[in-house]
């Protein structure tokens, strides 16, 4: 099998996707270009009518996307940096994801919505590193955030066939990833977690780039002994909840990893669903390692400082454990 | 006669204008009873924009509508009895009660949508020009914004985006002179409106909003313009609301306009009355043929409120559905068990 890496994945999904139906065509700024390498040779191959360049309008450019949407395109839509969402906001959270619902199902909207390089990379401070996506969960967009180039190749397909709006999350940390990637086309359902490590003591559910930090740590913890189970929800709405609540019945013990805020964030609601649902199964507190509460600071050892690493995991895995 | 106009279009025209304002007079009437929740925008005073520019579109063509949308509507082809039974809250509303006064939406008649956010459906209409582009369908996209959209920056984004892929679309500005109780010539430093067009590199037009006739004809030229691949046109139509914002404005005491002043317009430039009286002093028509109009639209409001009435309360659960096309466990989340 082809070995890949997860941007060129993610480029093997659109590219496949665009050959196969016309109406799926790429629009944000700096395409033709392609800024990040998604869209690499895209131009020249599809024209330019099926990558279009925009001015540095997001919020027009999101609702534009909406209207051809609605008209029966299939926009997949290339955000250079996560925080654009911010400014966009009113055409994502209170258009694309009302609509549907307002019209009583009359306007389907079927766009993706894609952000390669989300996250913190490394000394571009508070304005570049975030990864927003709690703010869209909380609108009730569908999110998704593959950890593998072989699950953003395969969930990449499934955002664009999906008939919402999907946004999908390709962390800055993941994009020169390698991996095992098929050439053909093939889809992993929106919905579906994976248990990435199977393990007996505690579970794990890792976000993203987290993913393969919570894979080292708990290879070696298994030299102490201790047997950690990793689930990798890979879409955040619509989340797999059965899988994680097997998971708890198993372990009884829960560490949720994940690069968003704190407050209101996603280990939030991992959190709220564990103890209210799989209560009679935990064996110990829950424990979140989240990012702090502020924004990603430029200095490296600030920045170090306030994002999630191996060693806060560490420290909440012993801290669970000791219950 | 009228130059160009048929007999059956100026009596179009007519009967279009007349079943918005006797629409938007039984929707206060229910607002103010309660028989109607919330509370609605009227579009009375302004409704030969929304009847002439509709007129000049085609039913494929595209249209994006604000808060104030039920003149846009009626004109784009909705019928008044799905509306009404939509701000009923009944399930055989265009929207099964999800949305109401301000979100009525049917692409299958072209409406993509009204919309509560004040500016945020131009760029949907504009993607619906873009669409018609890159899959040559001929459609022209109309989006409706008023004199305080003007000043959203996503409109202005639109138009410019609209401008460099010369897209087939309509800017109507329905300048009717107060957002809210702010008056445009308060928020905006030029008097014209629609020279932002230049801005962007294409013509913008003010012109008398209260005649169909002048409406019908600038959008027929600007819809031919877009049909020929020779991108967007802005055209500021002056206009005036005679209601509040909206239905409950009067409790709220706001004094930022005479009542000179809407007795003005109401006297002198009523669109329904300046039409009415050119028709029969052009020969168009007759009292009697007047007469049969009045009726069939007083019973068509009659029919409306009648189909609303016997409409059918939606179940509360299905306040539960329509989130999503393609469905999943587990959403949308309930907030209970």
């Amino acid at each position: 099998m082809q070995q890949i890496r997860y941007l060129q994945a993610l480029a093997e999904a659109l590219h496949q996707e665009m050959l196969i139906n016309q109406d799926v065509f790429v629009i944000g700024e700096d395409v033709r270009q392609s800024l990040r390498g998604i869209t690499k040779g895209f131009f020249a191959e599809f024209g330019p009518d099926r990558v279009i360049d925009t001015p540095i309008s997001e919020s027009g450019f999101v609702g534009i996307a909406s209207g051809a949407a609605i008209a029966g395109m299939r926009p997949v839509v290339e955000f250079q940096v996560s925080q654009f969402v911010f400014f966009a906001f009113d055409q994502l959270v209170d258009q694309v994801q009302k609509l549907r619902y307002m019209s009583g199902g009359k306007l389907n909207i079927p766009v993706t919505y894609i952000i390669p390089g989300s996250g913190a990379r490394g000394g571009l401070a508070g304005q570049h590193s975030d990864h927003p996506y709690p703010y869209l969960l909380h609108g009730g967009m569908k999110v998704v955030i593959p950890s593998t180039p072989y699950d953003a190749k395969g969930l990449l397909v499934s955002a664009i066939r999906e008939d919402d709006p999907v946004i999908v999350f390709a962390p800055i940390r993941l994009l020169a990833k390698k991996g095992d990637v098929p050439e053909e086309e093939y889809t992993i359902p929106l919905g579906v977690g994976e248990i990435k490590r199977e393990g007996s003591d505690l579970t794990v559910v890792a976000t993203g780039h987290l993913v393969g930090e919570a894979l080292n740590l708990a290879q070696g913890l298994e030299n102490d002994g201790i047997s950690i189970e990793i689930f990798d929800p890979r879409t955040l709405l619509p989340l797999d909840k059965e899988l994680l609540k097997k998971s708890i019945s198993k372990t009884g013990r829960l560490v949720i990893f994940d690069d968003s805020n704190r407050t209101c964030g996603f280990a939030a609601e991992i959190s709220a669903i564990v103890a209210e649902e799989c209560f009679d199964s935990l064996k110990a507190p829950i424990k979140r390692i989240t990012r702090a509460d502020v924004p990603v600071p430029f200095s490296l050892p600030m920045e170090d400082y306030v994002l999630p690493n191996e060693e806060h995991l560490r420290n909440a895995i012993k801290i669970v454990l000791s219950y | 006669m009228f130059s160009g106009l048929t007999k059956e279009l100026c009596i179009e025209f007519y009967k279009k204008m007349l079943l918005i304002r006797k629409f938007e007079e039984k929707v206060v009437e229910m607002v103010n009873i309660n028989e109607i929740r919330g509370t609605t925008h009227e579009y009375m005073g302004e409704e030969a924009v929304a009847v002439g520019v509709c007129s000049a579109l085609e039913p494929k063509d595209i249209i994006t509508s604000t808060h104030r949308g039920h003149g846009h509507i009626i004109a784009k082809g909705g019928d008044v009895k799905y509306m009404m039974a939509e701000l009923y809250g009944r399930i055989e509303g265009y929207n099964c009660g999800k949305g109401g006064s301000m979100h009525i939406a049917d692409p299958n008649i072209g409406i993509f949508g009204a919309n509560g956010i004040v500016g945020a459906g131009v760029p949907i209409a504009v993607g619906g020009a873009l669409a018609s582009k890159l899959r040559k369908t001929g459609q022209v996209a109309v989006a409706f914004y008023g004199d305080g959209g003007a000043n959203q920056g996503v409109v202005h984004e639109s138009m410019n985006m609209a401008a460099i892929w010369k897209l087939p679309v309509i800017f109507v500005c329905e300048n009717n002179q107060y957002a809210v109780s702010t008056p445009f010539t308060y928020s905006s430093a030029i008097k014209k409106l629609s020279e932002r067009a230049k801005a962007y590199g294409f013509a913008g037009f003010t012109i008398d909003g209260q005649d169909v006739k002048v409406v019908y004809e600038a959008t027929k030229k600007a819809v031919e313009k877009a049909r020929s691949s020779k991108g967007p046109t802005l055209l500021e139509f002056v206009t005036y609301r005679y209601a509040g914002h909206f239905t409950a404005e009067p409790v709220f005491g706001l004094n930022y306009r005479t009542q000179d002043e809407i007795d003005f317009w109401k006297s002198s430039k009523d669109p329904i009355a300046i039409w009415s009286k050119r028709l029969y002093e052009e020969g168009v028509w007759t009292q009697e043929e007047a007469s049969k109009v009045d009726q069939c639209v007083e019973n068509k409001i009659s029919e409306a409120v009648e189909f609303a009435r016997g409409g059918h309360w939606p179940k509360p659960e299905d306040a539960l559905k329509d989130m999503y096309a393609t469905e999943h466990n587990n959403i949308p989340s309930k907030g209970w068990f």
